[in-house]
């Protein structure tokens, strides 16, 4: 890229499982408001990616790097507190809460005061839950999920609970969202309303790290895309240019056209 | 009539313990699913420390209140043994848990030795009936309504609902989920502790008063299936109130019976319907 520094760096990542490769030697970084799509056919090693920038699975090999330091032996908690918020697949809404309480939650991630002052009802408490309140309600505005904010969150349909999703993740303040397939399973109005809302932040500046099957979604939101197949990156650039190489027709089409 | 009464208020009393008990019984399983068999040593550990207190010079109040905040810091260690070891299932932890309890009993025999002990609780009677039993009432209301206060109004809260909810979520938005089971058992031994503290003026303790506690405390908590503190509360003032009504019209032997028939008819009738334990 330019002069400026990459926000996420991931270097040479290499995981195995057993014998077989389900990554090897990827390399892929994520500009500072960039909009970075992960793309590429059924076990191509897109989840196993992500699962390693969040913190859910330890690389075999290769380092990652974020905001100039390495995050790879970090626990998933700890690179949320730096900034890298997830949304999606493998983190549903919280049953049994309600909207609101599932968006503050998010703010979990940013929180100092402890549990003494939690019980003990301090003022620095007191402060500190009137500003998630604050963040909260910003978070379901850009969501568009305010008149939803008291319902209970497993009663909402599946579009406005990946919008929650979203808006939980945002509530944390994140500077890198990484988001797993959030089209997967939508409508084509739930998928396009969606669409517009990480349209929206990625019209604000934020970072966007994205693994999504659907290729009319990653074109429409994308800057750069990678493209992984069986492990491997066989393809980079801007969306034009990796839907005409002959590697990816191939690998993600399904053969020759 | 007046006997009624007063079997309803001491029934009541008892059953505070016994919804304290199971309350954190409740709390702890909701956040770590670990089914904690150490929970009546808390309430044990935390009497006879009191007794100690005392006899060491410290006025009533703060050894009472000293001997809660030792029960949670062993509710604390008691988490970190049976759970502290990321990848440590439920299962593998409620047996820790069983041997915790084990070793409580011997920690207690060799400090307090095994003859029963007690301490003078508030003094007096208040319409026929001791005023401590109150006093364990108005305590009991007023920190359960703090514990629900803290899950349902704090950032804390929050984050232990939400593991309770979605432990493999709750990490992903950024919870320490490890270091909430922690909290939880620490929540869960100062219940427990309480429940000690409070009844131990009204009921002689000794090293397997655990017994009573944790299989009513139980019997509370299943009635909640394990998730519902409300209804452990319920479960618990009821199994109190029968009990005191049993053991005041037909005999007192039949009082423990009366909470191991309780769990039963109800496990039998969930039975029926759904997993008891999976339920939630």
């Amino acid at each position: 890229m330019t002069a400026v520094p990459a926000l996420l760096t991931v270097t040479g990542a290499t995981r195995r499982f057993g014998g077989v490769h389900a990554l090897r030697d990827v390399d892929l970084d994520v500009a500072p408001g960039e909009t970075h799509a992960v793309i590429g056919p059924n076990g191509a090693g897109k989840s196993t990616l992500f699962k390693l920038i969040g913190g859910q699975l330890v690389a075999t090999a290769g380092t990652i790097g974020y905001d100039g330091q390495r995050i790879d032996r970090l626990a998933p908690h700890r690179r949320a507190r730096r900034g890298i918020a997830i949304a999606f697949q493998d983190s549903p809404v919280f049953g049994g809460m309600t909207v609101t309480e599932n968006v503050m939650v998010g703010a979990h991630a940013v929180t100092r005061a402890g549990p003494v002052a939690a019980v003990l009802g301090l003022p620095r408490h007191r402060r500190e839950e009137a500003e998630i309140r604050e963040l909260a309600a910003r978070a379901l505005d850009r969501a568009g999920l305010t008149a939803w904010a008291d319902r209970p969150a497993d009663a909402l349909p599946l579009g406005q609970q990946r919008a929650l999703q979203v808006a939980r993740a945002l509530c944390g303040g994140p500077r890198l969202l990484l988001l797993d397939e959030p089209a997967s399973g939508l409508r084509g109005p739930e998928r396009s309303a969606l669409a517009g809302l990480i349209e929206q932040l990625r019209g604000e500046g934020l970072s966007i790290l994205l693994v999504e099957h659907d290729v009319a979604f990653v074109a429409r939101l994308a800057d750069r895309v990678t493209v992984l197949d069986l492990g491997r990156v066989i393809a980079r650039g801007t969306f034009a240019e990796i839907r005409t190489d002959p590697a990816v027709i191939t690998a993600y089409l399904g053969g020759p056209p | 009539m007046a006997e009624l009464l007063q079997y309803l208020v001491t029934g009541v009393g008892i059953g505070c313990a016994y919804a304290l008990t199971g309350s954190g019984l409740v709390v702890i399983y909701r956040v770590t699913r670990v089914v904690n068999f150490a929970q009546g040593s808390f309430a044990v550990l935390a009497a006879l420390t009191v007794t100690t207190l005392l006899g060491a010079g410290l006025p009533h109040g703060l050894a009472e209140i000293l001997a809660v905040l030792v029960a949670g810091l062993i509710g604390l260690l008691c988490g970190l043994v049976a759970t502290g070891k990321p990848g440590t299932t439920p299962q593998t932890a409620l047996i820790v848990t069983l041997g915790l309890g084990v070793l409580a009993y011997a920690v207690e025999i060799l400090f307090w030795g095994d003859q029963p002990r007690s301490f003078a609780g508030l003094a007096g009677s208040t319409g026929g009936v001791q005023t401590h039993y109150l006093l364990i009432i108005g305590v009991t209301a007023v920190v359960l309504a703090a514990t629900a206060l803290l899950f349902a109004r704090t950032d804390l809260g929050r984050a232990l609902t939400a593991t309770a909810a979605d432990p493999y979520a709750a990490r992903i938005v950024g919870i320490d989920v490890l270091r909430m089971g922690l909290l939880a058992f620490a929540v869960g031994g100062a219940l427990g502790g309480l429940a000690g503290v409070l009844i131990t003026p009204v009921q002689q303790v000794s090293f397997d008063s655990d017994v009573a506690l944790v299989v009513n405390g139980f019997s509370a908590a299943i009635l909640g299936n394990l998730t519902r503190p409300a209804l452990t509360l319920a479960g618990g003032l009821l199994l109190g109130v029968v009990q005191a009504l049993v053991g005041g019209y037909l005999s007192t032997s039949y009082q423990s019976e009366v909470a191991l028939i309780f769990m039963l008819a109800v496990l039998v009738a969930r039975a029926g319907r759904r997993g008891v334990l999976e339920a939630a």
